[in-house]
């Protein structure tokens, strides 16, 4: 491990500061002990666990039917990933055969949650740089009412907005209603289209740019020792994305580009989320056009939620979430319980870069850095 | 009457009017940024949210006065009204139509100046005052942006008081009547190239003076919560509040006066339609400088420092003598 960087200043007096557990950029409940030199950081203690909810153990409580609505709640912003990553596991140690329009069902949820979490990291970002009361909150409210449009697509689907239940072992719980296919592709033209003037309004705008270009420098070494993933990873010049380097769900049967940014700052990983949007997008409408007929689960019908048995065995499964790689281990012993769970959170991989990086930046970019990083703490802390 | 109780009559008016339109123009911006962010803004108290502001009013006098028991009671107690008194002492020299206003000082403008950056002791006492290292940070930043961006403000507003060749406000507004070929009004604004440049260093100073967004990091909340009025609540944020609309809207003024014409206008021989004009102006400036908040995101402090020392000290330095030299090439008039 690279060791934390210690900027040296002669003699002079140094501040402590406490940013978080309560504080208007935390993302959640995030506590960094800031160590100041002026307005420079000299050096960071991160402290995480304020919403630790033991979610692993929860995982041994529950059956495989009841606890994929529980899964999306590791990563609520996200929602869909969590619950993807589960089934998969369960699956994969069970060996349950997923019918082909599941499999495209779930492309189709995986890649709108993706356009919904960036829309949310767009918003949150800029208001970290522009201030509630700024430019900031304008980007905000724009990309959040785009998150409303997928969410809205999200309740006609499964009738929830924020936590789905959408996936369980052996295929999808719901089908499409009927007009949803419609109503979906006009939002992602509208999406499609709105992203076109943020990045307009964002890349014309040399403030946006002094603030972001060459700051949180991630180099591709760092990078690789982390083990940070997703757009980070990826805006540090690695060429890696599970749905290319590991397919799943049948993602070998679309057309899409992995971006890859070589400068490993805050406007690469910027450049990386755009990108991903719109290749989201043409995922989606490629499911859409394509969709199997036939059934959505190889096991319909559920009666009781002890109804489905994983034999003895162990598996990881991953897929690629909107923040990065998201495991799940499973160990199951051939109840209906899983006899061990363990999540491998992106947030948390990713969250770990930040004592390396911040180190020298002054404190106003602690905080664009951190919303470049886009950590969901409840994916943190589990 | 004395001419001290009219003094007093006239000055209690302008105060009493200065309030007033702080807290509409708190109503206005607000209207103005929810129809950029496709919202609707206050709506609910009185007809589309008119009375929205004496509601926050009411809501602030109700509130409890907390004092942190760490805080320098004397410095944090007395911070808000130091902050308060040259914000709305800089509406003394400002004259609103010709003959009304309280006082057409000869230094007017070098009055106006002086006295508007008085604003950073009341700031620096309540960062100071209140013990909390966010609103510490935050002081320690108001005095570096402050003490940077008063040179170029100042700088800025001279060249129309060099152009107009007096440092009176009226008079400086009155250098600025007729038209140009008939129809473009002789503002400083429309004076070739000087006037346009000098405008845009006086706007971007003001914005950094007024702490807006982008140049608003002494508030900072993603960073520093709210920076220096961090433990303040009640009618002392109130104050402090009050204190920052009415720089902003007294800058606007200024900024109408030198740059716009002041009340200028057509019918403006009436006092009350000049005052209108005046007004109009004043509001189109403050709308352009919330139409700038709500679109760009916060620059850091170097980069705050760097664009007024490496930027615009040195163009308004330049613009200023440009100036000076094309009045001494005519003659000693500018216009």
């Amino acid at each position: 491990m690279p060791e934390t960087l210690e900027i040296g200043y002669g003699g002079s007096e140094r501040l402590t500061m406490n940013m978080g557990p309560q504080h208007p950029s935390a993302h959640g409940v995030f506590r960094a002990i800031l160590t100041l030199e002026g307005e420079t950081v000299v050096g960071v203690d991160a402290v995480i666990g304020y919403l630790h909810r033991c979610h692993e153990k929860l995982g041994e409580t529950l059956t495989y039917v009841q606890y994929p609505s529980i899964a999306s709640k590791t990563d609520y912003v996200a929602a869909m990933t969590a619950e993807l990553a589960y089934v998969s596991a369960v699956e994969l140690v069970g060996k349950i055969e997923v019918p082909r329009r599941a499999q495209w069902l779930r492309v189709l949820a995986a890649e709108l949650q993706r356009v919904a979490s960036h829309c949310l990291w767009l918003g949150t970002w800029c208001m970290d740089m522009g201030g509630a009361l700024g430019g900031g909150a304008t980007v905000f409210l724009y990309a959040i009412r785009e998150r409303e449009d997928v969410l809205d697509l999200f309740e006609a689907l499964t009738g929830a907005r924020l936590l789905y239940g959408f996936h369980q072992p052996g295929g999808t719980r719901y089908d499409l209603p009927a007009g949803w296919t419609e109503q979906c592709r006009k939002t992602l033209d509208h999406v499609e289209q709105r992203i076109g003037e943020y990045e307009a309004m964002l890349e014309d705008n040399p403030f946006f740019l002094v603030r972001t270009q060459g700051v949180g420098v991630i180099s591709r070494e760092l990078a690789q020792e982390i083990g940070v993933s997703g757009p980070l990873l990826r805006g540090s010049g690695i060429d890696h994305d599970l749905r290319k380097a590991a397919p799943y769900s049948s993602y070998e049967h679309f057309q899409f580009r992995v971006p890859v940014e070589t400068a490993g700052d805050c406007f690469a990983r910027y450049r990386v989320r755009m990108v991903e949007f719109r290749e989201s997008i043409r995922i989606a409408r490629q499911v859409l056009d394509g969709l199997p007929e036939g059934p959505i689960s190889s096991r319909p019908g559920v009666k009781s939620v002890g109804q489905v048995r994983v034999p003895k065995g162990e598996g990881y499964a991953r897929v690629e979430g909107a923040r990065g790689e998201v495991g799940c281990y499973l160990v199951a012993d051939g109840g209906p319980k899983p006899y061990r769970l363990k999540w491998r959170g992106a947030s948390f991989s990713n969250l770990s870069v930040l004592p390396h990086i911040l180190p020298g930046v002054k404190v106003a970019d602690v905080v664009a850095i951190m919303g470049s990083v886009d950590p969901v703490f409840g994916e943190v802390d589990r | 009457m004395t001419p001290l109780a009219h003094d007093a009559l006239v000055g209690f008016i302008v105060l009493n009017v200065v309030i007033g339109m702080v807290t509409y123009v708190t109503l206005l911006e607000r209207k103005f940024a929810a129809r950029m962010q496709s919202r609707i803004g206050p709506y609910y108290v009185g007809p589309h949210g008119l009375l929205q502001p004496i509601a926050d009013a009411i809501k602030l006098f109700i509130k409890e006065d907390v004092v942190p028991t760490r805080a320098d009671r004397w410095v944090y107690n007395l911070a808000p009204i130091v902050f308060l008194l040259p914000c709305v002492l800089i509406f003394a020299t400002l004259p609103f139509a010709p003959g009304l206003g309280v006082a057409d000082l000869n230094i007017g403008v070098l009055f106006f100046l002086a006295v508007s950056s008085l604003e950073i002791v009341g700031l620096f006492m309540g960062g100071w005052g209140s013990n909390n290292k966010y609103a510490l940070l935050s002081a320690m930043r108001a005095v570096n942006q402050i003490i940077s961006y008063d040179l170029p403000f100042v700088f800025a507003a001279f060249v129309p008081v060099v152009l107009a060749g007096s440092l009176q406000m009226s008079v400086i507004v009155t250098a600025q009547q007729g038209a140009w070929l008939g129809i473009v009004p002789k503002w400083f604004v429309f004076y070739p190239v000087i006037g346009q440049l000098a405008f845009v260093a006086f706007l971007v100073a003001t914005l950094a003076a007024e702490n807006r967004v982008p140049f608003d990091i002494l508030e900072a909340e993603s960073e520093l919560v709210a920076g220096f009025r961090v433990e303040y609540s009640g009618m002392k944020f109130a104050l402090i509040q009050l204190g920052e609309y009415a720089h902003m809207i007294g800058t606007s003024f200024l900024a109408a006066l030198l740059f716009l014409g002041g009340w200028l206008g057509p019918g403006s021989d009436h006092v009350l339609v000049g005052a209108l004009w005046f007004l109009l102006k004043a509001m189109f400036i403050f709308l352009v400088v919330t139409w700038v908040r709500w679109s760009f995101v916060r620059i850091r402090v170097d980069q705050i420092l760097a664009i007024s020392w490496k930027l615009l000290m040195p163009a308004s330095i330049v613009l200023l003598l440009a100036a000076a030299f094309w009045v001494a090439a005519r003659g000693g008039h500018g216009v």
